[in-house]
């Protein structure tokens, strides 16, 4: 699949593209990603994944943490409810990330920015349209950089000199 | 040192409600002991030093500085500076020099929709002539001024290198006992330490601990609670799982839920995420429908779950998204809800 | 501490990495992360040599690290953890970065995107390498006993093979005797050998053996454990039969008053009585009361059973009993059950009378079965002039079934061959494809082809009885288009026969979790990989067999049976397995007994210290999923080799490109100030 342009569909996206950290369960999502590659289906360049041995090990830091070191999206995939390799890491999965999202809206985190999915290791094709979907999901809504929110970049005061003023210089 | 031998204290106030020099003050009769063990040369709230005095003094003259309150506006920033400049040891005291706190709960907006509320919108604010604090007022007898207020609350090593923290909304007595003893006995714990406990509250907490299960949530007003069980246990949100001990579990004792105010516990970097990670084990629900159906009796997580850390979380605020020049929070006001596909 | 050293090996997989990625490239940028004293690419690392490059360059360079960036670890992680064990380095200081499946081969048209993503992949590896610590693996020791749950063809002939090995067999089957559906079958492709004359013997020889203990008309109800130390929990149900007295006279069911239709073993088309013994050759011979159906159990009187028998062997009052098993292995031939054919409405099964089941049709074409062999109507008295076999009911069809059933086409064939036999009928099958891919099976074809039975290629459309042309009068009519000569056909027939599929029973997802294996979407057991590891799961020490793992004919099960044994006694000849030391740790010190944790391990690994007020890992039920890891509040718990540290890094080195200009977190305490 040749690269989007993606600031077609956001101007903000000019000079780069979407960047999605990906948390793959070691048994079914990580295994339908091998898939995936093995039959050659294309998806979009945007997802560096990371292996866990089950999306119960997702501990919500990793995904604030991702999102504050420059993703622009997290997506977890772990196996599909009943087909969990140890029982039922996915429902906690889903329990603590409905949490999250929740949480993260409020700190004004797109939920579409957080997104849960399963894919079974015999479903490369699912895996493929999620990751393309959550791409094409990520690129309207713009870029999140959440670097310049930490450093909140624009004037904290109203003008330079009151700045001077205020620090007796 | 000073002259007489003592070691030179200086305590400073930046944005605070004052809990923390009141904390100090409760050390009762032991505070004789400190005023008698150190040269106070710096304690805006209970004695009458100027600013000028502390820009006089030598760098690094001063031993320990007690800083409590958040960065909140440039006056707290410079000040900070300038105490880190004048102190040998920068000590974070209290929860809002170390973690945000109640001010830092800001960080959910952006200056310019605080204001707006308080100045113009709240129900309570009678202000016809749509009068706003200006940081700079002429007035006949010259130019008056107020700090200047930042769009983001900062935490007080956000701002300056800080050695020790002292954590706590306020930080318990015999927790400042142990602070004050450590500097006189100069056996002081390595640089970047936490003085207070490396477990959480339910460590302290004398309710009776079963497994957890979680079907709704339950506010205060809400239910009585049985005076003997875990409050998460019976649907009570309690902080207290993820919440640094030392404080006595002061709050599950008297049938509330710990709030969090002694921060995260020991190398936790994100007590909130702690908290999303514990309380989203715990709750019941096997389908997208049930587990929303749950947590639509926890309104406002994000308030529960960084109430005293949010400017030192890694998020640290509400997002900001530049609008004509300006930083604007921008919060999702929809509250997501799972994907019924994600039961299949 | 001495200095770490990072070794980086990019491989180029031939083409296939480096057809898309940089290589070179990679390797170049790797050299400047922190910490890599030596970065390579290289054309096969899996090669001997590329094995070798490693292991000397640890000697040479004193490596203390490595990254190889290839495929997938399911793939090459055990080689590479080898070759850095002959090295001298702990293999779990090593990370496989995989930038083949997942970068080289999903980005094919574009060299820049997926370098620039195979850079990612690897700057996390990296990072995460870092902060790997050196693992010991555990060693289990195997049991020796083995339990085999389900007593069909598989399961028998695992047992046969594991006990004539001379190994302890446990034996559990749900039903009252063994034997599953080969049991009911009367002939079977391409031989058309007597099925029970074949299946018999097995079953006896199980029964008998002295290594087997057999444990019918019970169900395995928990599993605890790990390899080689399974202990398993099995309710016998009550036969309401003191089996040491019973002789399997037959007294007892042959003055039993209740009929009841034999849903089981004649598929509903014969009955059998309240107490039974499902088949003459049964293993074993002893019958059970069906309390259910019982009139003793309904009324409080009867008890016909009980007067006639001559060894006071009946027992009314008899409980389920519970026994528990210590096994070291466990091999799952649980089989598969029939579609329901009333799923599909069109063909008019339950509706219309003279539509049958494949496994009616079975039951009705055996010696023993409910018509003594004869083909007959629903009517029981009239024999069919024209037979429709209708092949791929509830597979080969997204409203039920994707896949295909891989016997029904033989079995179709073999009812053709049969019909013509019994009564000179005229057969049409319905075809969508002829599957025979095994051994004689084409040849099979060709002769029913010449026994003149006509096979017509469409899927049928509907059966009706509703007649419209001359002709169709009380007649079954199958519409379906006949593709090959492209018209739509009608034809009449007295009795139709549809070839359901074969189905993961109802209950399969449930007893994939009781053992801890996987399941697929349709419910059958998954492999751990489909071709080079048919019969082991991912939980190691738990095998499969047979058509639960699938649809599968009688010897492709008996090759399968035959194989978990074999994987099974090498187990036991190993005497122990290691184990990886993937696991959870919780710090006690720092525990400050919320109990968040105590219900959330999946195998009770974890058990509350009421003194110590501290929650423990049992490391030897610990399988390391880490979910008491993520959902610590204290962060006291740490998963070994998914620790916290390691994957917080992985996530900077992923966002390598990000990162740049970004403060690093600010940890609240442990930090020295300078660090911050």
């Amino acid at each position: 699949m040749p690269e989007k342009n993606y600031s077609e569909i956001n101007p903000a996206w000019e000079g780069r593209k979407p960047v999605i950290v990906g948390f793959l369960c070691n048994w079914c999502s990580y295994r339908a990603a091998d898939l995936a590659g093995t039959s050659r289906f294309g998806y979009p360049a945007t997802l560096r994944d990371i292996r866990i041995m089950c999306t119960g090990r997702l501990d919500p830091t990793f995904v604030i943490k991702a999102l504050r070191e420059g993703a622009d999206g997290v997506l977890v995939m772990g196996c599909h409810p009943h087909q969990c390799h140890y029982d039922e890491g996915n429902y906690k999965a889903m329990r603590r990330m409905a949490l999250l999202r929740r949480t993260l809206a409020q700190l004004g985190v797109h939920p579409d920015r957080v997104q849960l999915g399963w894919a079974s290791a015999a479903q490369g094709a699912l895996f493929t349209e999620t990751v393309t979907a959550m791409t094409e999901r990520i690129a309207e809504l713009g870029p999140l950089e959440w670097r310049d929110t930490i450093e909140d970049i624009a004037p904290r005061t109203p003008s330079p000199e009151i700045e001077e003023v205020a620090h007796g210089k | 040192m000073a002259s007489n031998g003592k070691p030179k204290l200086a305590l400073y106030w930046a944005s605070s409600c004052g809990g923390c020099e009141i904390a100090v003050l409760a050390l009762h009769e032991k505070i004789l002991e400190v005023a008698d063990a150190f040269d106070i040369v710096f304690w805006p709230c209970a004695m009458d030093f100027k600013e000028e005095d502390i820009k006089a003094m030598d760098d690094g003259s001063i031993d320990v500085c007690l800083f409590n309150g958040a960065i909140r506006n440039d006056d707290n920033e410079h000040m900070a500076h300038l105490l880190r400049q004048k102190s040998k040891v920068m000590v974070a005291f209290g929860s809002c020099a170390m973690e945000g706190c109640m001010p830092g709960l800001a960080n959910f907006t952006d200056r310019e929709q605080m204001m707006n509320f308080i100045y113009h919108d709240s129900p309570t604010t009678d202000n016809p002539e749509s009068i706003e604090p200006q940081v700079i007022t002429e007035v006949a007898e010259g130019e008056l001024r107020l700090p200047a207020f930042w769009n983001t609350v900062r935490t007080l090593d956000q701002v300056v290198p800080v050695e020790y923290y002292l954590p706590g909304c306020p930080p318990e007595a015999k927790w400042i006992e142990v602070a004050v003893g450590a500097i006189l006995s100069g056996e002081l714990p390595p640089p970047g330490s936490v003085i207070g406990a490396d477990v959480t509250v339910c460590d302290e907490c004398p309710r009776t601990k079963s497994e957890k299960k979680i079907t709704r949530f339950y506010r205060p007003q809400e239910i009585i609670p049985d005076p003997d069980i875990c409050l998460l246990e019976q649907g009570i949100f309690c902080a207290g799982i993820a919440t640094r001990g030392g404080c006595g579990a002061l709050c599950p004792q008297v049938n509330m839920g710990c709030r969090g105010c002694y921060g995260p516990n020991e190398g936790v970097i994100d007590g909130g995420a702690r908290l999303i990670g514990a309380i989203g084990s715990v709750i019941e629900g096997r389908t997208a429908e049930d587990i929303d159906a749950v947590l639509d009796t926890l309104p406002d997580p994000a308030g529960y779950f960084y109430r005293f850390s949010l400017p030192h979380s890694l998020l640290r605020r509400v997002h900001l998204v530049n609008d004509n020049g300006r930083n604007v929070a921008q919060p999702i006001k929809e509250v997501p809800r799972l994907d019924p596909s994600l039961n299949e | 501490m001495t200095e770490e050293k990072v070794g980086v090996y990019v491989c180029h997989c031939g083409h296939n990495i480096a057809g898309t990625v940089d290589v070179e490239d990679v390797a170049e940028w790797a050299a400047g992360m922190p910490n890599v004293a030596i970065s390579r690419d290289y054309k096969f690392m899996c090669s001997s040599l590329g094995q070798e490059l490693v292991e000397e360059d640890v000697k040479e360079y004193g490596l203390t690290r490595i990254v190889v960036a290839a495929c997938s670890p399911h793939m090459h992680e055990p080689t590479f953890r080898r070759a850095c064990e002959r090295a001298g380095l702990n293999p779990y200081l090593f990370e496989m970065a995989n930038i083949r499946e997942h970068a080289s081969w999903v980005h094919t048209d574009d060299i820049n995107a997926a370098t620039e993503k195979a850079k990612a992949i690897v700057g996390g590896s990296i990072r995460r390498v870092m902060e790997l610590e050196p693992l010991e693996p555990f060693i289990a020791e195997i049991n020796e006993p083995t339990l085999v749950v389900g007593g069909g063809i598989a399961g028998i002939n695992t047992a046969l093979e594991i006990a004539n090995a001379g190994h302890p067999v446990y034996m559990v089957e749900r039903e009252p005797s063994i034997g599953g559906h080969m049991a009911q079958l009367d002939k079977t492709f391409p031989t058309l050998d007597c099925s029970a004359c074949i299946l018999t013997p097995k079953m006896f020889d199980v029964g008998n053996h002295p290594n087997i203990t057999l444990m019918t008309y019970s169900e395995v109800e928990q599993v605890d454990g790990y390899v080689g130390n399974f202990t398993v929990r099995v309710r016998k149900k009550a036969r309401k039969i003191i089996t040491d007295l019973c002789t399997g006279c037959g007294d007892c069911w042959s003055r039993c008053p209740a009929k009841v239709v034999d849903d089981v073993y004649e598929a509903g088309l014969g009955y059998r009585t309240a107490i039974y013994r499902p088949f003459p050759q049964a293993v074993p011979k002893y019958p059970v009361i069906d309390v259910d159906t019982c009139i003793y159990y309904e009324k409080g009187t009867c008890k016909a059973c009980q007067k006639f028998c001559p060894t006071d062997a009946i027992d009314f009052d008899q409980e389920d009993e519970i026994v528990v098993l210590n096994v070291g292995n466990i091999v799952l031939a649980t089989g598969y059950k029939l579609f329901d054919a009333r799923k599909v409405p069109q063909y008019g099964y339950g509706r219309l009378a003279n539509v049958f089941t494949s496994m009616e049709f079975e039951r009705m074409v055996n010696a023993s079965g409910p018509t003594g062999g004869k083909v007959l109507l629903r009517d029981g008295v009239t024999e069919p002039q024209t037979v429709g076999i209708i092949h791929c009911v509830g597979s080969r069809d997204r409203s039920y079934n994707q896949y295909c059933s891989n016997t029904c086409c033989m079995a179709a064939l073999k009812f053709a061959h049969l019909v013509k036999e019994r009564t000179g009928a005229e057969i049409y099958n319905f075809y969508i494809d002829i599957r025979t891919p095994s051994k004689n099976y084409e040849e099979f074809y060709h002769r029913i082809l010449e026994e003149g039975a006509h096979l017509i290629r469409g899927r049928a459309a509907e059966v009706t009885d509703a007649a419209r042309l001359p002709g169709e009068e009380g007649k079954l009519i199958i519409q379906a288009e006949d593709t090959l000569i492209g018209k739509q056909r009608r034809i009449p027939v007295d009795m139709v026969v549809l070839m359901a599929a074969m189905e993961p029973y109802d209950d399969a997802v449930e007893v994939s979790h009781r053992f801890g294996i996987g399941c697929s979407e349709a419910g059958f057991f998954t492999e751990k990989h489909p071709k080079l590891d048919p019969v082991a799961t991912m939980t190691d020490g738990v095998f499969i067999a047979g058509a639960c793992a699938g649809p599968k004919d009688i010897p492709e099960s008996v090759e399968q049976g035959a194989a978990a044994a074999a994987r099974v006694l090498t187990l036991i000849g190993q005497g122990e397995i290691e184990i990886e030391p993937i696991r959870a740790t919780i710090d006690e010190d720092r525990c400050s007994g919320c109990r968040i944790c105590n219900n959330l391990c999946p195998y009770s690994a974890i058990e509350f210290v009421e003194d110590l007020g501290v929650s423990r890992v049992n490391p030897a039920l610990c399988k390391g999923c880490g979910t008491c890891v993520a959902a610590c509040p204290s962060q006291v718990i740490e998963g070994q080799h998914f620790t916290f540290d390691s994957i917080m890094a992985q996530i900077e080195g992923v966002l390598y490109d990000r990162m740049e200009d970004t403060e690093r977190v600010t940890y609240l305490g442990s930090q020295p100030a300078e660090a911050k």
